[in-house]
This record gives structure tokens, sequence and C-alpha cells, in this order.
């Protein structure tokens, strides 16, 4: 009896020590995830209240009303009746931030630079591991070398660089550098090393099939997953960077969307703080979607980024 | 047979696809990268404004890293050069320090299979997030949240709820703006470093805990003992890779403020090489001075560089590689006594 009540007590007090910390560790992560959401919850509240109830209490945690309104101002379509501090308001707004002109540059350059950095980063990876040349591995070690140099070091002449060939205000030095990524080619040379078998190039060599339609037809189906997966998070980066843009793109016909919200958050007169939510919601929310339905897949590309060793 | 083909597809040589299927990206890279880092050299060694284009040979380096030279204006220079430097490093340090203890802890608990969480998957792509959001949103959101006057949310929540008098100037106030960069910081990356940290602790064999179990180790002595050291690799990389990332941060120091201009208090080297070459037009902008921080950073960066790849070269290729000189230097030696002598 008294050899079994030890064990069983010690058992218990084992089982009682492991529940105390995961429910420590539960709550640890529950307020972590409050802390993500909740600027991101009070943003897309905040963006449905008019700039006066948010003057009045700006502490609101519950949607309002002006939802539709904040809309009207941003893409100017007041009623005509409308005061003329509320029409000058409408104006700052929508010439700053014009909607379907901004998506449509942000998805132009995203769009071509993410095709461009995976069809000819697996081109390159391709070409690293199935042909053995000269300077196949000084190539290579050249790629790793260079993977790492910041934007920043070469900013100030390739600006200068762009000056000179006149493609300033220009989407070409935004979407043709997309073709060199050499970290994402250094993604891709590890997975072809780990699945990618050689032979099935020399069997296609056998039927008579050219090397470029080998990897055309047969390389790229085979990287599908490493493609998504570097796909992703290229468009993400082109979609977010607001670095390059800004320097290139001076024309606000040609602004993207970081760039319309850089805009709208240096207005020092006329400021609508309803539609200064809206704004940054609107900006954010395309991406956030997109997030949740790939997020696992995004997670597992994270991971798989970690090893790369 | 197919051996006549076969042998007959060996002999042909492909090198030259090789070089074509490589070419575009060093042709891109070259002309897109290579050259501006050229340039970017040169204009290091030219003059400022109306004097883009004279040759000034060191004068940009010795103003920002000394204060000395030509121009009147040079401490100055130099002021500005080494703020920029030591904000760059407060705010990377005071956004690592949290983030890699907050993703290490995290990583942990996440990888313990003792541990029972409900809603894992959950909680790891709630934290990502924020990575994956626009920079340039996230400055907006938190200026526009935690605005300086009382009109702002977080400011009229804390005034309503009595915990503080008076608005406080996160936007504006010297430290309070450094310390909301360094939390934002924080939040946008956190998630990104505990994936990366959870897949390194997920590579260490399991049995390596399930002896120490059985050994008796709590899980504290587990993480000192077995954890840290295995996870030093990916530790370093993290490290560098932050600090390097350190190196680049913009969106956020320069969208951080009120108003139209950056706040000087935010001010990073990125912030500096950008708001000199990005004045107004080519003969009012300062392309020596943002050249010379960039050969700067570019030297940062090449030193930190070869720091990783030095400590993540793979040691048992290299000790394999030792012994086997070893081994064939000494069949030499014996050669040369006068045969082998077995």
């Amino acid at each position: 009896m008294s050899t079994k009540s030890q064990y069983g007590e010690a058992k218990d007090n084992y089982h009682q020590k492991l529940m105390a910390k995961s429910i420590a560790i539960l709550v640890v992560c529950i307020i972590l995830t409050l802390i993500c959401l909740v600027p991101i919850y009070i943003l897309i509240v905040n963006s449905t209240h008019s700039s006066n109830d948010l003057a009045q209490n700006p502490s609101r945690f519950f949607f309002g009303p002006h939802l539709g309104d904040n809309f009207k101002t941003l893409m100017n379509n007041l009623p005509d009746d409308a005061g003329k501090a509320a029409k000058r308001v409408a104006a700052q707004y929508s010439s700053a931030f014009s909607l379907g002109k901004g998506y449509l540059n942000s998805l132009i350059i995203a769009g071509f630079s993410t095709l461009l950095t995976v069809f000819f980063s697996a081109m390159t990876a391709y070409g690293l591991t199935v042909y053995e040349f000269k300077l196949n591995s000084a190539a290579y070690t050249f790629i790793i070398g260079v993977m790492m140099i910041p934007v920043q070091v070469s900013s100030a002449g390739f600006v200068r660089f762009m000056y000179s060939l006149d493609l300033i205000n220009s989407f070409i030095p935004l979407i043709i550098p997309a073709i060199a990524a050499p970290a994402v080619i250094f993604f891709m040379v590890s997975y072809m090393k780990s699945s990618f078998p050689l032979e099935i190039v020399e069997a296609a060599r056998i039927d008579g099939c050219t090397e470029l339609r080998t990897f055309v037809t047969i390389a790229i189906p085979m990287m599908k997953p490493a493609i998504a997966v570097q796909a992703i998070f290229a468009f993400v980066a082109n979609w977010n960077n607001y670095y390059t843009q800004n320097m290139i793109l001076k024309n606000a016909d040609y602004a993207t969307v970081p760039i319309m919200v850089s805009k709208v958050l240096a207005f020092d007169k006329n400021v609508d703080n309803g539609v200064n939510y809206l704004c940054i919601t609107l900006s954010i929310l395309p991406i956030v979607v997109v997030y949740f339905i790939l997020s696992k897949f995004i997670i597992a590309g994270v991971a798989l980024g970690g090893v790369k060793e | 047979m197919a051996s006549a083909a076969q042998s007959r597809i060996k002999s042909i040589s492909y090198a030259k696809y090789g070089y074509m299927f490589v070419a575009p990206f060093f042709l891109v890279y070259c002309f897109f990268q290579i050259w501006p880092l050229i340039y970017t050299f040169i204009l290091s060694f030219k003059g400022n404004q109306a004097n883009n284009a004279q040759f000034v040979g060191l004068d940009n380096y010795s103003q920002i890293l000394f204060g000395t030279g030509s121009s009147a204006g040079a401490s100055a220079v130099h002021e500005e050069f080494a703020r920029a430097l030591g904000n760059t490093f407060v705010l990377w340090f005071g956004n690592f320090i949290p983030q890699i203890l907050l993703s290490l802890l995290l990583a942990v608990w996440f990888t313990d299979a003792k541990v029972k969480l409900p809603g894992k998957g959950f909680f790891k792509i709630v934290m990502y997030m924020p990575n994956i959001i626009t920079a340039a949103s996230v400055a907006a959101l938190y200026v526009n949240l935690f605005g300086d006057s009382k009109y702002y949310f977080v400011n009229a929540t804390l005034m309503k709820m009595g915990m503080i008098a008076e608005p406080i100037q996160f936007v504006a106030g010297e430290t309070a703006s450094k310390v909301m960069v360094m939390f934002i910081q924080t939040w946008l990356w956190f998630g990104n470093t505990m994936i990366m940290l959870m897949s390194g602790i997920m590579g260490i064999s399991p049995s390596l805990f399930e002896a120490a179990d059985i050994d008796g180790a709590n899980s504290t002595q587990q993480f000192f003992n077995i954890t840290l050291p295995l996870l030093q690799p990916i530790m370093v990389y993290t490290l560098v890779t932050s600090m390097i990332g350190g190196l680049q941060m913009f969106d956020l120091p320069y969208l951080y403020h009120n108003g139209a201009n950056f706040s000087k208090q935010l001010e990073t080297v990125a912030v500096y090489i950008y708001y000199n070459f990005n004045k107004g037009t080519v003969d009012q902008a300062n392309y020596g001075y943002a050249g010379a921080a960039s050969i700067v950073i570019f030297a940062i960066t090449a030193i930190l560089g070869s720091i990783t790849f030095y400590m993540n070269r793979d040691k048992d290729a290299i000790a394999k590689k030792k012994q086997r000189k070893k081994a064939e230097k000494q069949m030499k030696a014996k050669m040369k006594q006068g045969g082998l002598s077995i």
C-alpha cells in the first residue's frame, strides 16, 4: 500500500508540474498573440469611425458606422452639399492615395519581379547543378559571397546610374534586377542537390530533347515546391519594398502602395484620422488575407530557410 | 543496346550549356549590382552637390569618419555620421536582445514534446504575421496609434485608465521614440527568428534529450547543456544576418515621425545614406558623403559575413582533409625510406 502511494504521489507531482508549465506557456502565448493582433484590430476598428468621433474619444474598441463615409472621402466622391473643408480633405487624400493605380503599379512590379526571380534563379541553379564547366565552382562561390551584400551599399551609384540612363520614373530598374537573386539561387541549388536526379537529364538527352526544353518541361515541374516557396517570398518582398521604389519612382502616377502610405503619413494639414486609418488598413489587408490563406506553406518555407547550413 | 548512344552522349561536352544557363544572372548582376557598387566607390572619391564631378581623394572619408577635411562644416558632417552609426547600433542592440531571448524561449517551448500546448500551429502563424506586413504601413500604423497628444489611441486609453496624467511623446520624444522603434522591430521579427531557431532545435537528435531525461536532467539543464551548444551555428547565423539587417534598418526609422521630415534621433546609417543622395537634383545631393558611408557599411558587412563563413564552415570536412594530407605525407616519407614495409 505504502509503496504504491509513494510512486503514485511522485507521478502526480510530475503531471501537476507539467500541467502548470503548460498553462503558463499558454498564457504567455495568448498575451503575445494579442500583442500581434490588437494593433491590427484597432486599426480596422478606427477606419470605421469618423475623424470627429475619434477626436471626441480616441480610445475605441468597437466598430463604428462611418466606413462608407471614409471611403467616399478617400475616393473623392463626396455629396455636393459637403463643406469646403471636407472637399479639401477629400482632394488631398484621393490625390495621394489612388486606390486603383497604386495597387496596379504594385501588382505589376511585384508580379513581374517574382516571375523573373523564380524563372532565372531556377535556370541558374539548374546550370550550376547539371553541367560541369570550368568556372562552375567559382560561380557558385561568387553567388554565396554576394548573398549578404545589402542593397543600401550600392544604391547611391544605382540611382546616379539610373539618372544617366534616364530610367527614373520607370519600372525597368525595379523589375529587371529581379533576374539576379543570389539568395534564391542558393536555396534552389540546395533543393536540386537533394531532390533532382541527374539521370533524368541524361534520359531526356537520349530521347533527343534539347537542353532548354529539358529544363523548361522536366526540371521546372520537378522544382515546383521550391519555386512556390520562393515565389511567395519574392512577391511579398517586392510588394513591401519601399526603399528602392521610393528612390526610383518620383512621379505620383507611378506611386506604389508603400509610397502612397508614406505620402499619407507626411500630411500635416487637413488630416482626417478616420481616412488615415482606412488608407493603412487598405494597404495591409490584401497581404494579411493572402498570408492567412497560404500561412502553413509560408511557415514551412521560413523553417526551410533556417536550415541553410 | 543503349550503350552506344550513351557513350556518344558522354563524349559530347555540355559545358557551353552551363555557361548559357548561368549567363543571364551574371549579366544582370554585373549591370545592376556590381557596376553600381563600383560607381558608388568612385562617387565616394568625388565632391558633393555642385562639385560632384571633381575628384577629391579621401576627403569624404576623412570628413565623415574624423571630422577633418576641406569643407568648413566637416565636424558637423562627422557628428551626423557618428550619430547615425550610434543610433544604428543602439536600435539594433535594443531590438536584437529582447528578440533573441523571446524567440529562444518560445522555440524551446514549442519544440518540447512533453508540454501539451493546444493551437501551436495557430500561435506560430499569428506570431509570424507582423513580418509580412509592409514596413511602411507598420510605421504609419504605430504613428497613428501612438501619436503624441491625447487625441491618439494609446495615450487616450492610458489616460482614461488613469495610468498616466500627461500624454507620453511616443513619436517625438528622444528616448520614447527609440524604445518604440526597438519594440516595433522586435514585434516584426521575433516570429521569424523563432521559426528559424525551432527548425534548428528540431534538427537536434531527440535521443539526446531522452538520455538526459533518464539521467534526471531538468529542462533548464537540458537547455544549457544540450540545446544551446548544439544551436550555436544557427545562433551565429541569426546574429550575423540580424546585424547586417540592422545596418540596413531603413523603412521604420525613416517613416516613424510626425509631419514631413524624418526624426534626427532615429537617423540610422541607411537613412543617412538615403537622405544624402536623395536630396533633390544631382547638383543638390551629397553623393560623396553617401558613397563614403556606403563603402564603410560595405566594409563592416564584409567583415561580418566572413565571420559567419569562418564559423560555419564544415569543420569535419576540414579535419578529414587535414588527416588525409597527413596520411599521404607519412606514406611518401615511408616510400622514400625505401619501399613499403608491409
